[in-house]
Formats: C-alpha cells, structure tokens, sequence
C-alpha cells in the first residue's frame, strides 16, 4: 500500500488526473475570453462611436453590435458551464473509483491479516474505517490535482486579465496573499493535529458500541446500563471536546481569510477610484476590474479550502495506512490467482522446533517438534493451554510459527497457496462461522473458491453486468459475477445426483436432517409459484386424514370442518374458522369490533358471552387471586393479567346488582374472556352441546355476512385449497392436536414424517428447510445446531483431510459421541484429525498425540499407547 | 370432569389434603387432562422425570425393568399421585409405567408442581407425610423380601 495518499492518486489515476488537467487547461483561454467580453460590450457597444462598425467582415449597428456581443456572452457562459459540468463529474467518478478501489484494497487486506491482530482490533473499528473514515478520501481524491490547478488556474486568468488592465491594481488585489500563505498552514497545522486525535476518538468510539451490541445480554443481566451509558458519554465528551476545538480554529481561519480578502476591495475602491478621477483608469476598466476581484475571492477561497481537505485527507490517509500495515501479513500471491494444479497433501505434517508466542512474549509452542499422518484418524489430547490449540491452527496454517519450520506433505508451509489448504482440508473449531443467507448457502460455502460457471445474461442485464466489469477493472476490484455458479459440483460423484446425495450424507451424519426436516415443515410455500409441490402437500393432507382413522391414531387430530365445533380450539377460533392474514381484524380485540358484536347480537349470543364472561371472571379471580403480581402462572395459564385483577374484582362486585348495570366498557371486558375458553384444554365446564351449536351459528353468520373491507382479512379453512399463509406442517394437519391425548404431538410428528417419505416429498421438504434463512451469524439457529451445520459443511466439502478441534462443545456427551461414531465410520481413506475433550475417545482413532505445555509428550499409535501404560500400571 | 370436582378429588388424599381448596383448583387448572389406552406407557424407566400424574379414572401397571426383564411389582388406581418422587430427586423415572385399561391422568408439569409445594407450606407437610408413609411401605416389603429371600 501506498505509504501517502499522493503517491497512491499518482499510483492509480495518474492518466485521468492528465486527461481532467488537459481538459482544465483548455477551459481557461475561454474562461478570459468571458472576462474580456463585458468590457467589450460597456465600452465599445454601449459606450461606443461611429456606427455601422465593420465586424468580422459584417456590418453592424449599435443595437445589433450590442446584441450580437451579448449572444456570444450567452454562449460564452453555457460553453464554460459545460466545461464544469463535463470537469465535475468526471472528477466525481474518478474519485468514486479511487474509493471503491482504497475500500477494496484495504478488505483484501483484512482478508490477510494476521489471526492476531483480530484480538488487537475491533469489529467496530475496522467497520468504521472501511466505511466512514475512507469515505471523504474519495471526494479529496477526485479533485487532489485538477481543483488546485483549475483554481489556480482561473485565479491567474482572472490575475492576468486585471494585470493587463492595471499592473497596479492587479498587485494590490494580491498584495494581501502571502500573508495568508503565511498564517494559514501555521494555523492548519493544529487543526490536523486534531483531526488526527478526532479520527483515533471515533474509531474508540466505534469499538465501545460494538462491544455494548455484542455484549448486550450481560448488559442487562448485570444492570450494567447506567456503566454502559456513561462510558459512551465520556467518549461522546471527548469527540464535542476536540470537535470543538477544531471548529473554533477553522472559523478563526476563515475570520481571518474574510478579513484579509475584504481589505482588498479597500484598494479597489480607494485607490482605484482616485484613477478613474485623475483619468488615469477607465471607469469601465475599474467595473470589469472590481467585477474580476469578485471572480478572484471564489477561487483563492477554493484554493485555501482545497489546502485544508488535502492536509485532513494525508493525515486520515496515514491512519488507515498505519492500520492497515500489521506485522505478519499473508503474502498476497498465495490468495491470488491460484496454481492450476493443485497438489494434495499427503504424507505427514511436521513441525520442528516451532516457537509460537502469543502478543506478550509468552510461549505457546516451545521448541515443538511433532510429526501427525495426514491420513488415517488422529487424535490431539491436551488440556485446553497445552498448546493443542496452536498445534492445530499451525496445521490448518491459520497461524505462522514465530520461529522453527513447518512442512506440510514434505512442503514448506509457510510457501504453499492458500488454495492448496483450502482444497486440500476443512476445518471447524467450536467457534465455527455461521454466515447469514440460507441455509443451503451455508452448507456449500466451503466449495465457492472461484466462480466455476459463468452466468449467462440477456439484453439490459448483458449490458449492466458489462458495465460492472468494465468499472471493476477500473478501479482494480474483482470482476468475479457474485451471482454465477460458484459451487464446484463437478467434485461430487455423479453431478447433480452425486451432490443431492453426499449433502443428505452429512446431513445425516451431523444429525442435521431431523432440524432441516423441522424447518422444511415449518416453512411457507406460495401456491401459484409452486402448484406442482403444493398439490402434493394437498395428497399428504388427504393421506394424513385417512391415517388418523386408524384406531391407534384416532382422535389425536381433530381436524378443521365447517361443520362440526372444534373442542381444541378457541371459542374465538371457532367463531373465525380461519386464519387472520391482515391487521384489518385483531384476534385480542374481537369482543370490542363492531362487525364481531353485530354477529353475536345476530346469533343471539350477546347475553351468553356476558354471563359466561362473568363466570369466567370470577373463576380466574379465584384462582389467581391470592399470588403475587409478577408469578409466572398469570402470563403462562390466566385470562386475566395481574395488573387487571382488581379491575375485573371491580366489575364482578357491581354485577352482582345486575349485568345491565355495568357500562359498556366494562361489558366488552367480560365479553372478551369467553372467546378465549378451549374446551378440551381448560376445564370449564361453560360450553356444553347446546352453545356448541350456538357458536356454530355465529361461525355461520360470520363468514356469510362478511363486508367487502374484511374479505381479504381473513382466509377461511378450506379442505380443498392449500393455505399460502400456513405453513406446510399446518397444510397437513388441517387442524387442531388433540390435547388431552398422550403423547399426540409426538405421534402426530412421527405419523407427518412418515407419510411425507412415502409420498416421496422428504426432498422436497429438505429443500424447503434448506432455504431456511439463518439470520445474522446464524442466530435463528441454536448454539447446537450452527454448530452441526459448520461440520455438515466441513463434510459437504469433502476434502481429503478433516481437522475438528472441538467442534461439538455445545451437544451433550451422548450426540457429541454418535455424530464422533458416524463421521469416523464414513472416513474411508481420507485423513481425521480431531482435538478431544474427552481422553476417554480416543479409544476411536487410530493413532494419537498428546499434549502438554507446549510441547508433545506422547505420540503414536492408541492401541500401543494404551497397552504401554496398561502395563505401567500393572508394574 | 371438571375443576370442581378434581380438586376436591385433590384434596381427598394425604398429599394435597392440608392444601387451601382454591390452590387446588388453580393446580387442577394448570395441568393436563390426559387419556391413554390399555397398555399405553404414560413413562419409561430411566427417562427424565419432568412431570407427576394423578390418576383421575382407570388404573396403571408399575414395571422395574431389570436384566432386560420387565417385572411387575405394583398396581395404582384412581387418586393415586405417582412420579413426584423423581421431580425432587431430579433423577431418572424409578419405573416403567403403563396403563392399565383405559386410564385418565392429571398430568402436573414438574415446575409447577415444584412451585406449588414451595409456595404452600400445606402441600409441603403433605408429601413429608405421603413421603415417609411410603418409606414405611418400602421398608415393610424390604423385611418381608429378606425374610422369604432366607426361607
């Protein structure tokens, strides 16, 4: 990188600085040309003599000599117009591209960072640099050359023209700047300094949100809020504080240039002035003269201006250079451009009196010497400071020995490409990344090393995606199309086949397939997008019903019918008999909405909701009456939240006179608790067979008398149409679990699975659950399943060695063994190398190595290993 | 049958007899009415114990399962409280339990139950009582076990 911001303009964009220096040159003989005119058109068109004039070889009148002269005045100023509007987006993009180029180049190197230097550096600060700090570079770098010269430029212009009318004048209108040339930098010189510290603060800044957003569950569990706040004030405090000062010393600046710049005026007018009487001047002369002063002050303040970005752009600049610089960088031809051929690595990895030390001086590895087959199954023991960790991240060459050397395959490590690792191993720790997108793209991100196909475009998008190459090449990005095929399936055995099949593998094997299965179920599917799939989904639900007749299965579903009351269902739900898709309806407000209250008035129901709301009321405060506000019982079984108790006390004691004696609101509020009553779940015994048709009324009278406003607010169940805003377990079910039957949840699971395999649709709904988005980092999963999903990828990925250093901290001792058991059953010939938690394990692997401060203390075969020690103790 | 007349079912046995009639109410109200058929296993030997089952209507089978063998060591009927051992232990089921005919339950969430004890000193002198009747039935069939193990 370009140790200053002026070498890397010159660096990059030297020909289009030339090209916009070339074009500035040219706009200034016009640009005095347009300086010269009005003096032209007051002294020789208005003020002139002797008309017709011969022009040009025409001959022309006063009137028409004055308008002529005014026409090319307006053709003069769009002309120059045009040159700044032509010079100012050029400037724009070439300063666009240098950004996108500094962004790019500075991610590249985050991509070659040392591990190290990710714990001396935060998330938020580098977020800050590439993004907010960079960003005014861009705007400097457009105009870092052409500004100073077109500036400058149209300052001389303007000079030469008043020089040419008065040297005198022309001196004094300078006379003042080298006393600004003077103070100015000296003044500067502290702002930078400032600015530097305002840049150092903010990235603080940056670093202290970011560990409060990561931080944010300790935060509340140790009421930490007040510390957290105050914390962010005092660095808030130091950026007003330096910001501040900065301000108070720019405009002190620009007091000072306005000061000097209208003394200048003083001149014109006083000496200037006693020219025109003495005859000296012309008055025309001291016009145009006093015109051009004007035209002077804008570029001279440009100048200054330009003087001052350029001074905050060098200093930024080195800050992110200084950043950007750490000791122990990848070197970037083992990221780029790959070999074509790449070897496999086979044989051994050896490391001989490797030194590895953390950012203190303290040893890690100390004079380690160890050899570990690449292929075959090995286990690595240690404590968790035996260096264990090290010793693998060496492997997978994550880091670099301080000192003593690696070989990988009989390889130099330190030499080899990052592809030839890539390619050659996987990796997952216990920290392993989950990325946001699906959870397809997460499954198959080890294998996007370089695009394989490229994508095929039509028309306008042919021509965007040429644009995009064409702007990536100029401005040195990657011209890679993010939207082509980037996953190798040539790797897997048979193609499309192949993949569908190694992918279930893994899935299987991680224990995986039960959750994408989950999710698959869970997910929504649009009907006119995919008819085919939905109408299958439809077979499973008539298959499902068929199912269910079966003694064994009887009666753990009640299913949804138009006909029939719903006793695992809502009275609410019952009177709906369908799913709200819209906010037109509010499920908790349905006793207070007008067309819900002209239903029940309709099915004569008005009263029983009253009565029965009273009793359900009275119930509630029976039972919860005597718990404190905050018990868990209140939000997890009670009609009533604790805060509206005594409310409903209240009414239940004015009852007693009489329900029409309660106002309205008061009756809503009773009105309401009965549409939450479920037969089958609550024991109350307020709706018998007689209400039970009632109600079946008011379903009735409810979906027939639905005004036009609500019709697209809910969408009724239908046994014959798939349900978009349902998801496809619900499609299935078309209806409620029973709830007092045992174990029907598990039952209903297992009767959906096994119904889905024999229709064949367990592809079809893997695929679903696949493209479950994962969420930021993979917070929609648990802890367990990222953790299956890393090395579901790992083993998708297919690569000849397999290195696992913990990779299932999260999984209970039992499902860390299974998945242990199937991953080294299906290892066949490759190389498995897995940090253990556990020495009990070992007894797995084949061979294993053990660790302990630093250095290797055991290693060898387990079977040799364990029978040396066995008879160690018998001795 | 409904909140009523369970918990006044409730407070017929020693365990929840010193318990305030609304508070059995309010148990009967949070927990689950559940049905099983004959031969249905309601638990399993080993598992979790996350629940404890008042049997409202039918009768179950209590199985230790030893050597790959399943013996029958005891039957419960109706308004009998199994499993809440296992809740205070925090340990596996004790034994296999299945229903014997068709059996309704009154399936109490562990936590809940938990909570209800804690919070009501009358539950808790309660299962002292139930408690130390069965550690007395326990030991009773231990003496009678050594004295036929002997003949």
């Amino acid at each position: 990188m370009e140790s200053s911001i002026f070498k890397f303009i010159w660096r990059y964009s030297r020909k289009e600085q030339l090209i916009l220096l070339f074009v500035t040159l040219l706009s200034f003989p016009l640009l005095y040309f347009s300086l010269d005119l009005p003096k032209t058109i007051i002294n020789e068109a208005i003020g002139g003599k002797d008309f017709p004039k011969v022009y040009f070889g025409i001959e022309l009148g006063q009137i028409e000599f004055l308008l002529t002269l005014c026409g090319m005045f307006l053709l003069l100023v769009l002309v120059n117009g045009g040159f700044k509007l032509w010079i100012n987006i050029y400037r724009g993009s070439m300063g666009e591209r240098m950004l996108r180029r500094l962004r790019y180049i500075l991610f590249g190197r985050i991509l070659r960072f040392p591990m190290s230097q990710f714990a001396k550096i935060s998330q938020g600060e580098i977020i800050s640099m590439i993004s907010a700090e960079v960003e005014p570079l861009g705007g400097y770098i457009g105009e870092a050359i052409s500004l100073p010269i077109f500036q400058g430029g149209t300052l001389l212009t303007i000079l030469a023209f008043i020089m040419i009318q008065d040297p005198f004048l022309g001196i004094a209108a300078i006379a003042l700047y080298p006393v600004q040339m003077y103070l100015i930098p000296k003044l500067q010189k502290k702002v930078n300094l400032l600015g530097k510290q305002r840049v150092q603060t903010a990235r603080r800044l940056s670093e202290r949100i970011s560990e409060s957003v990561s931080g944010i569950q300790d935060v509340h569990t140790n009421d930490t809020s007040a510390f957290e706040l105050a914390n962010i004030s005092d660095w808030l405090g130091q950026i007003f504080d330096i910001r501040y000062e900065i301000y108070r010393r720019k405009f002190f600046i620009k007091f000072l240039n306005n000061f000097i710049a209208q003394l200048t005026p003083f001149f014109f007018y006083s000496l200037g002035g006693v020219l025109v009487i003495k005859g000296n001047l012309s008055f025309g002369s001291l016009v145009a003269v006093i015109a051009a002063y004007k035209d002077l002050a804008d570029p001279w303040k440009e100048l200054l201006k330009n003087y001052q970005t350029a001074m905050d752009a060098k200093i930024k600049y080195e800050q992110l250079v200084e950043q950007f610089h750490p000791e122990g960088m990848l070197d970037e031809d083992l990221q780029r451009d790959p070999p074509a051929e790449l070897p496999v690595l086979e044989g051994e990895f050896e490391a001989s009196n490797v030194v590895v030390e953390d950012d203190t001086g303290f040893k890690l590895l100390d004079g380690l010497s160890a050899r570990l087959p690449l292929r075959g199954t090995t286990a690595v023991l240690g404590a968790v400071d035996s260096g264990r960790d090290e010793l693998i991240r060496l492997l997978v060459r994550l880091i670099f020995p301080q000192s003593g050397k690696i070989r990988l395959g009989g390889m130099d490590a330190g030499s080899l490409h990052e592809a030839v690792i890539g390619r050659n191993m996987s990796y997952v720790d216990h920290s392993a990344y989950v990325f946001g997108g699906s959870i397809r793209d997460n499954l198959y991100y080890g294998m996007k090393h370089r695009p394989v196909a490229e994508r095929e475009y039509e028309d306008e998008e042919a021509a965007r995606r040429r644009h995009f190459i064409a702007e990536a090449r100029g401005s040195g990005n990657s011209s890679h199309d993010i939207h082509a095929e980037w996953v190798d399936f040539s790797r897997f055995d048979q193609g499309a086949g192949g993949i569908k099949q190694q992918t279930l593998q893994a899935l299987e094997i991680t224990g995986l397939d039960e959750d994408i299965h989950e999710f698959g179920l869970k997910a929504h599917l649009d009907p006119v997008a995919n008819p085919e799939m939905t109408g299958r989904i439809m077979e499973a639900r008539k298959l499902l019903k068929t199912r269910l007749l079966e003694p064994e299965m009887a009666a753990l579903v009640e299913p949804f019918d138009k006909e029939r009351f719903n006793d695992n269902m809502t009275v609410g739900e019952n009177i709906l008999m369908g799913r709200l898709v819209s906010d037109a309806f509010d499920f908790d407000q349905l006793s207070t909405d007008p067309y819900m209250l002209s239903i029940l008035e309709r099915s004569s129901m008005n009263n029983w909701f009253l009565e029965t709301g009273l009793k359900v009321a009275e119930t509630m405060v029976e039972l919860f009456k005597d718990l404190p506000p905050g018990h868990e019982f209140f939000a997890r079984f009670s009609f009533i939240d604790a805060a509206e108790l005594p409310e409903y006390q209240l009414i239940i004691r004015k009852a007693a006179a009489g329900l029409e004696t309660l106002d309205a609101e008061e009756q809503a509020r009773l009105r309401g608790l009965p549409f939450l009553l479920s037969p089958a779940r609550h024991r109350l015994d307020f709706v018998d067979d007689e209400i039970r048709q009632k109600i079946l009324i008011c379903r009735r009278n409810f979906a027939g008398h639905l005004p036009e406003n609500l019709e697209n607010a809910i969408e009724f169940y239908d046994e014959n149409t798939y349900s978009a805003t349902a998801s496809v377990r619900d499609n299935i079910l078309f209806g409620k679990i029973a709830h007092g039957r045992a174990k029907a949840r598990r039952k209903v699971g297992r009767l959906i699975r096994d119904i889905v395999e024999k229709l064949e649709l367990t592809g079809t709904i893997m695929d679903l659950g696949m493209d479950m988005a994962v969420g930021v980092a993979g917070g929609r999963l648990s802890a367990a399943q990222r953790q299956k999903l890393c090395l579901a990828r790992a083993l998708i990925k297919n690569a000849p060695i397999l290195v696992l250093n913990n990779p299932l901290s999260a999984h209970a001792p039992v499902s860390q063994e299974k998945i242990m058991r199937a991953i080294i059953a299906h290892n066949e010939d490759r190389g498995l190398i897995w940090v253990l938690n556990r020495d009990e394990d070992a007894g797995f692997f084949e061979n294993m190595i053990v660790m302990k401060h630093g250095r290797v203390t055991r290693a060898g075969k387990v079977a040799e290993i364990t029978s040396q020690n066995a008879k160690g103790t018998k001795k | 049958m409904n909140l009523e007349k369970t918990a006044r079912r409730l407070k017929s046995i020693p365990l929840f007899a010193n318990m305030e009639p609304s508070k059995l109410k309010l148990l009967a109200f949070a927990s689950d009415q559940l049905t099983f058929e004959d031969g249905e296993e309601v638990c399993h030997m080993g598992d979790p114990a996350d629940s404890a089952y008042f049997i409202e209507d039918g009768a179950v089978d209590v199985i230790i399962e030893q050597d790959g063998k399943s013996i029958r060591v005891n039957e419960l009927g109706a308004n009998t409280v199994f499993g809440a051992m296992g809740l205070f232990l925090n340990s596996g089921r004790s034994a296999t339990i299945t229903a014997k005919g068709r059996l309704t339950v009154m399936k109490i969430d562990g936590d809940i139950f938990l909570k209800m004890v804690t919070e009501n000193p009358g539950a808790a002198l309660g299962i002292m009582q139930s408690l130390s009747e069965k550690i007395a039935t326990t030991s009773a069939q231990i003496a009678r076990g050594a004295f036929s193990g002997k003949s």
